[in-house]
């Protein structure tokens, strides 16, 4: 299980229900079923990834979230979830507005293009970072809208979406540390969003 | 094939015959006072009788689904989908398919003898519905001591039974399987069908349904009908790959008059009279029918999320890319309506060439899709 989908798992009441957008094998709904029994729909575009979570005694939709997902009613889900996907979509900031109306609350997790390895290797070598966690080239990443952050935070004051909480993972080891808890626009390497309206 | 060696099909089997004296009354008004529906059954009903499955057929499908009958070279309709192995796994589930009633392969129909008249029903033969298959299908299951299906599976105007079945029986089925299906048929669709039958009820030996009677056969009206919805059951692309614009016979060399046929012409000639010799006019006349008919939520509201308010069921649906029959676009109204029904759903949409037709194909990913769906089905409720 990724650190960020374990930091999510408390602010997820049980019996509740959840939207996983992006929930590629399901292993995080299966996780929330499992341990907080909620009832859980997934959305997802890969074909294995969807049997997968098919297979898993999951409810799984294939759909494109960059086409819209307007076929999901307002406030029709507790919680939208939403992990390690803001930097691949189309139009994050959409994305973001669409999760509050379709949930009451939102869980967004995102790679911190902020983080100092990332500063240091962009400013070093002049290069876009490639790392463990960012293993892709610039031009054929799936990740088209890295941000910060900072600039997450400063879409969410500007969209007038209340942050109920921030949690971080940082250090090598995957946990949350100190420095990133301080400092997390320069430590954070996944940043961890509650949110709502 | 040698049946021996093939252990991914149930094999031989038989159909039977389950007679019903209790009268059925129809949507229509009218009452069949008695009636037989022909099925057959593949696998082991278990201690329980919680592992049974039902599967409805389409158009013009019947109860042979899987394997094969005593000297056949050709197994069911769906033999891809059935058997040791197969996405609806013989070794796990207990599979029961029927003739619909209206049919013309065993079970009550327009050929079987009308009781008040002593001849054959024809036309005279009562519309039927969905509900009413679904109604029929019931008391099936009763005879067969089944409560509750594990599930209900259709593709097409078989898909449609089985969301009716959701709404008519919410208690009677844990999983409904809804594919290359609609919640009611678009206006191309109905006139498709309207083409269809006015080949049929034109030819002269229909004879306004009575050419029993005049031991005739509207052969060339039943196959023009037939080619006309072969054509919207392939794809262009489908077609293209097949058959392309190759010829069957003649050419076009300057100074050649032979007559020239194209592989597609004679493809769907074949298609047609095969057809015309082995289903009934009336059948097909009444069938379409019933796949006009079909509205899901017309009792309520034209609203299909008050429709399926009413379903207790968990639901998979598939659609196919080139299906333009049944487009996906179909499907995805019935799978937004599930979602705000709030009820369990999911969804896949399989790249497939093959059109409507892609539902009857061993295609990679559609088979992978639906076993895996299969394998929660008796195991997670």
């Amino acid at each position: 299980m990724r650190q960020d989908l374990t930091h999510i798992l408390r602010w997820i009441a049980s019996g509740s229900r959840v939207l996983d957008l992006g929930c590629a094998g399901g292993e995080f709904l299966q996780l929330l079923q499992d341990t907080r029994e909620v009832r859980g729909t997934g959305i997802e575009i890969d074909e294995d990834c969807i049997n997968a979570a098919i297979g898993r005694g999951l409810n799984i939709v294939e759909q494109n979230m960059d086409e819209g997902l307007d076929n999901f009613p307002d406030q029709s889900f507790d919680t939208v979830v939403m992990a390690h996907a803001l930097q691949a979509v189309h139009h994050p900031d959409l994305i973001l507005e669409e999760m509050l109306r379709i949930g009451r609350e939102g869980i967004v997790t995102f790679p911190n293009f902020g983080q100092w390895r990332c500063r240091l290797y962009l400013g070093l070598r002049g290069r876009m970072p490639v790392s463990r966690f960012m293993p892709y080239s610039w031009y054929d990443t799936p990740n088209i809208h890295f941000c910060t952050v900072e600039d997450f935070e400063a879409l969410c004051a500007e969209k007038g979406i209340r942050i109920l909480a921030r949690d971080v993972v940082g250090g090598q080891n995957g946990g949350t540390s100190r420095l990133a808890s301080l400092w997390p626009n320069l430590f954070a390497t996944t940043a961890i969003y509650h949110i709502t309206r | 094939m040698s049946l021996a060696v093939d252990s991914s099909s149930v094999g031989l089997v038989s159909p039977q015959v389950a007679r019903f004296e209790e009268p059925l009354l129809l949507a229509c008004g009218r009452t069949l006072d008695s009636y037989e529906l022909v099925y057959e059954t593949y696998g082991q009903l278990n201690a329980e009788r919680s592992n049974a499955v039902l599967v409805c057929h389409a158009l013009s499908g019947h109860h042979h689904a899987a394997g094969y009958h005593e000297g056949d070279k050709k197994p069911g309709w769906w033999e891809e989908c059935i058997g040791p192995g197969k996405p609806i796994d013989t070794e796990r589930f207990f599979v029961v398919s029927l003739n619909n009633l209206g049919g013309c392969h065993g079970s009550t129909g327009p050929m079987s003898i009308n009781p008040a008249s002593g001849k054959p029903w024809g036309p005279d033969f009562p519309s039927m519905r969905a509900r009413d298959w679904v109604h029929s299908q019931a008391r099936l299951a009763d005879r067969l001591g089944i409560d509750c299906w594990a599930a209900v599976i259709g593709g097409s105007l078989g898909g449609m039974q089985a969301m009716r079945w959701a709404l008519e029986y919410p208690d009677r089925l844990k999983h409904c399987v809804v594919i290359a299906a609609a919640l009611k048929l678009s206006a191309q669709n109905l006139a498709f069908n309207e083409v269809a039958r006015q080949a049929i009820l034109s030819d002269p030996a229909f004879d306004e349904g009575r050419y029993i009677d005049n031991g005739e056969i509207p052969a060339q009206g039943l196959a023009l009908a037939r080619m006309v919805g072969h054509i919207t059951y392939l794809s262009d692309n489908a077609m293209a790959a097949k058959f392309g614009r190759d010829l069957r016979s003649g050419s076009f060399n300057i100074g050649n008059d032979e007559a020239v046929e194209f592989q597609v012409q004679s493809y769907l000639r074949y298609q047609g009279s095969r057809f015309s010799g082995s289903f009934d006019a009336n059948t097909y006349v009444l069938m379409t029918r019933a796949l006009d008919f079909f509205d899901l939520a017309r009792e309520y509201d034209n609203d299909p999320v008050q429709a399926f308010s009413h379903a207790r069921c968990s639901f998979m649906v598939m659609s196919f890319s080139t299906d333009w029959r049944f487009s996906p676009e179909r499907s995805r109204e019935i799978v937004d309506a599930l979602i705000a029904a709030d009820k369990p759903v999911s969804y896949v949409e399989i790249e497939a060439d093959e059109g409507h037709d892609a539902f009857l194909m061993p295609i990679p990913r559609y088979l992978a899709a639906f076993s895996a769906y299969m394998r929660r089905v008796g195991v997670s409720d």
